[in-house]
């Protein structure tokens, strides 16, 4: 984690056992969170999974059926959206089409107390945090969609909130600009130290953003910790198909036998780390191992499979190499070039090996 | 080679429709009504002089424009009692419009912020009383606000009032029924800007320290303008010239330019007299809302 000097015991945000119905239908299902100070934090899930009702609780858009949320300690239950220490960048920017950029940025610097040199001072200071002086009495539907998001930032921004909540940021823009805005919003944040919650659907964005990445499903917390953990270490099958491609080995588990362990396959017994959930479990249980196809390597290892190669994709950094197992199954090996001298052609038979502690077994 | 001449042909037509809709009824009747202002009455058939004399050829057309003139504007503007008739309309008209505005923008919104299933029900209960005739409902509310009527009679048994109120034939009358037949015009067309608003819009400025009258005044009204103006206008024009609420409900008093319109032209059977007050009518109305349209426009224009 990146900030080690805070304890989960003195969290900025605090989500107790939250949860939202709408009708029948438990948008938000029994969640807990706690979110540090300073932390960048990413609630990601496929759409309707709840993320983007959970930004609204905190928001103050939606109230709680049960649970209680809590800011720096105190509830924020009564608190009404205006009135919450709490700032929202909407998914539409939702910026006021009827005023000019500056008047945007104003509008929630005004009923402050500040004097109207503090607030032009403020507008200005904002513009040069997103990069957009000069653009100030331009209206949004006159600016281009890179320029309406930083504007939606910077107004979020205005009132200097201790947390800012931003639902899909850069979801409206094309993918280059979305890059280059990833490492922009990222410095923007380190910079002010301001709490960042941004609901993404995308796994690339969540990776490239978070301190922490929030997996959401059917309204609960599957999984949290940083993208590493996630990606190395999923706890079950979504979230490992989430974060990306993985090839999954049904089995069933072996007897326990040190710190990995062995898995019955239809290509024989191979060996992996078990996650969490599977520390205890008795051998015969059915479970899958999930392996990476990056981690999936042409020749022998300590796990050898065998199978026919399939197809042979170039693509620049890497080969993506298609393997038809005995058993029909197909199985996907990354390989970053030079490849093999020794490699072999379309149709033909293929060793392929992993390391032990390259896949983790997870529960079926 | 059929197709291609026929398609830009249809696209002609298609175009010029609307124009030929607009020349057909209504700048061939204006021209018409525009001519027979500058007549002279007469006891015949039309009752008006001059009229074109087809068989004299040129000549007759020569005589036919002689014998126009601008008598009947004189007589108006003589006339203290269509100034009179002309600013009564005019406040008559402005007051019910206000009436509206307060009334219909809360309407709007409420009926924009219901859940989507319900608009439609809304939009309908508004709409459906027009299923009905004009003139009965407008009969409906004569049975209403007589001395004897339902309300009075209410308010009678509910021991508010010890006398009946005189509310028939009277201004305020005239209010309640312009108000009552305009409501529709107003709030379908602000609905509709208040509907497509973003819902975004009014959370933000929520989420940026608003209060809901802050969002209202800031957000939500200068963004519905355009539906209030062309409500404002679609029930303002109409009224000004309105008759059959002010003939039924103000009774013999109530001085408007549409009742006079019906005065001069079939109980004095004065038809010059009543196309001129109708050509007056239409300049008062369509120069101010002209020129309006024109200050939005630019005002616009300017700040883009």
């Amino acid at each position: 984690m990146q900030f080690p000097s805070l304890t989960p015991t003195d969290p900025l945000l605090r989500i107790d056992r939250v949860t939202k119905r709408f009708g029948a239908h438990r948008a938000v299902d029994d969640v807990s969170l706690d979110l540090a100070a300073g932390e960048f934090l990413c609630l990601l899930g496929p759409s309707g999974c709840g993320k983007s009702t959970l930004l609204r609780l905190i928001a103050g858009f939606e109230t709680p059926d049960a649970g209680a949320i809590m800011l720096g300690g105190e509830d924020l239950a009564r608190q009404p959206p205006h009135r919450r220490p709490v700032n929202m960048m909407f998914q539409s920017y939702a910026l006021f089409p009827h005023m000019s950029v500056a008047q945007n940025l104003a509008y929630g610097l005004q009923g402050l107390g500040l004097s109207r040199v503090e607030i032009t001072e403020r507008v200005q200071r904002l513009l040069r945090l997103v990069k957009l002086e000069g653009f100030e009495a331009r209206r949004p539907d006159k600016l281009s969609g890179g320029q309406r998001q930083r504007v939606a930032l910077a107004r979020a921004l205005a009132r200097e909130p201790r947390l800012l909540l931003l639902d899909e940021p850069l979801g409206a823009l094309d993918r280059a600009l979305r890059e280059e805005t990833q490492g922009e919003l990222r410095a923007i944040q380190r910079r002010l130290g301001t709490s960042f919650v941004v609901v993404t659907h995308d796994p690339e964005e969540a990776m490239a953003l978070a301190d922490r990445i929030v997996v959401m499903d059917r309204g609960r917390i599957l999984q949290a910790g940083p993208a590493r953990d996630l990606y190395e270490h999923p706890a079950t099958r979504f979230v490992a198909g989430l974060l990306g491609d993985v090839n999954l080995i049904a089995g069933t588990l072996g007897l326990e036998d040190g710190a990995t362990r062995g898995v019955h396959t239809a290509f024989g017994c191979l060996r992996a780390l078990p996650s969490l959930a599977l520390a205890d479990a008795a051998a015969g249980t059915a479970v899958v191992i999930a392996l990476r196809p990056e981690r999936l390597q042409l020749g022998t290892g300590d796990n050898t499979l065998s199978g026919t190669l399939v197809d042979a994709a170039y693509l620049g950094d890497r080969v993506r190499r298609q393997i038809r197992m005995t058993d029909g199954t197909m199985l996907r090996a990354s390989a970053s070039l030079p490849g093999n001298p020794g490699d072999a052609g379309i149709g033909q038979s293929i060793s392929l090996g992993f390391a032990p502690d390259a896949a983790w077994i997870l529960p079926a | 080679m059929s197709v291609s001449t026929a398609r830009p042909l249809g696209r002609w037509l298609v175009r010029a429709l609307p124009l030929i809709w607009l020349a057909l009824f209504f700048l061939v009747p204006f021209v018409i009504t525009l001519k027979i202002s500058f007549s002279t009455p007469a006891t015949a058939q039309p009752p008006y002089l001059p009229v074109i004399d087809w068989s004299n050829g040129l000549q007759g057309w020569r005589e036919f424009f002689y014998a126009l003139d601008l008598t009947n504007y004189q007589m108006l503007a003589a006339d203290s009692l269509y100034w009179e008739a002309t600013l009564s309309s005019l406040v008559y008209a402005a007051a019910a419009t206000a009436v509206l505005v307060l009334i219909g923008t809360p309407m709007a919104l409420a009926m924009a912020r219901a859940r989507p299933g319900l608009q439609p029900i809304l939009v309908a209960m508004v709409v459906v009383p027009f299923w009905t005739s004009f003139l009965i409902r407008v009969y409906a509310w004569i049975a209403i606000l007589k001395p004897e009527g339902l309300l009075n009679a209410t308010l009678l048994k509910l021991g508010l009032i010890a006398q009946p109120l005189e509310i028939l034939n009277t201004p305020l009358a005239v209010i309640i029924g312009l108000t009552y037949a305009y409501l529709p015009f107003l709030v379908l067309p602000l609905y509709a800007v208040l509907s497509r608003l973003d819902p975004a819009l009014p959370e933000a400025a929520a989420d940026l320290g608003a209060s809901r009258m802050r969002i209202f005044c800031t957000v939500t009204l200068p963004l519905a303008m355009p539906g209030l103006v062309a409500g404002a206008l679609l029930c303002f024009i109409p009224m000004v010239g309105e008759f059959i609420i002010p003939d039924l409900l103000g009774g013999s008093e109530t001085l408007m330019l549409g009742r006079m319109l019906w005065i001069e032209f079939f109980s004095n059977r004065d038809w010059p007299i009543a196309s001129a007050v109708a050509v007056l009518l239409l300049i008062l109305i369509v120069g101010p809302v002209v020129m309006f349209r024109g200050a939005e426009e630019r005002r616009e224009e300017a700040l883009r």
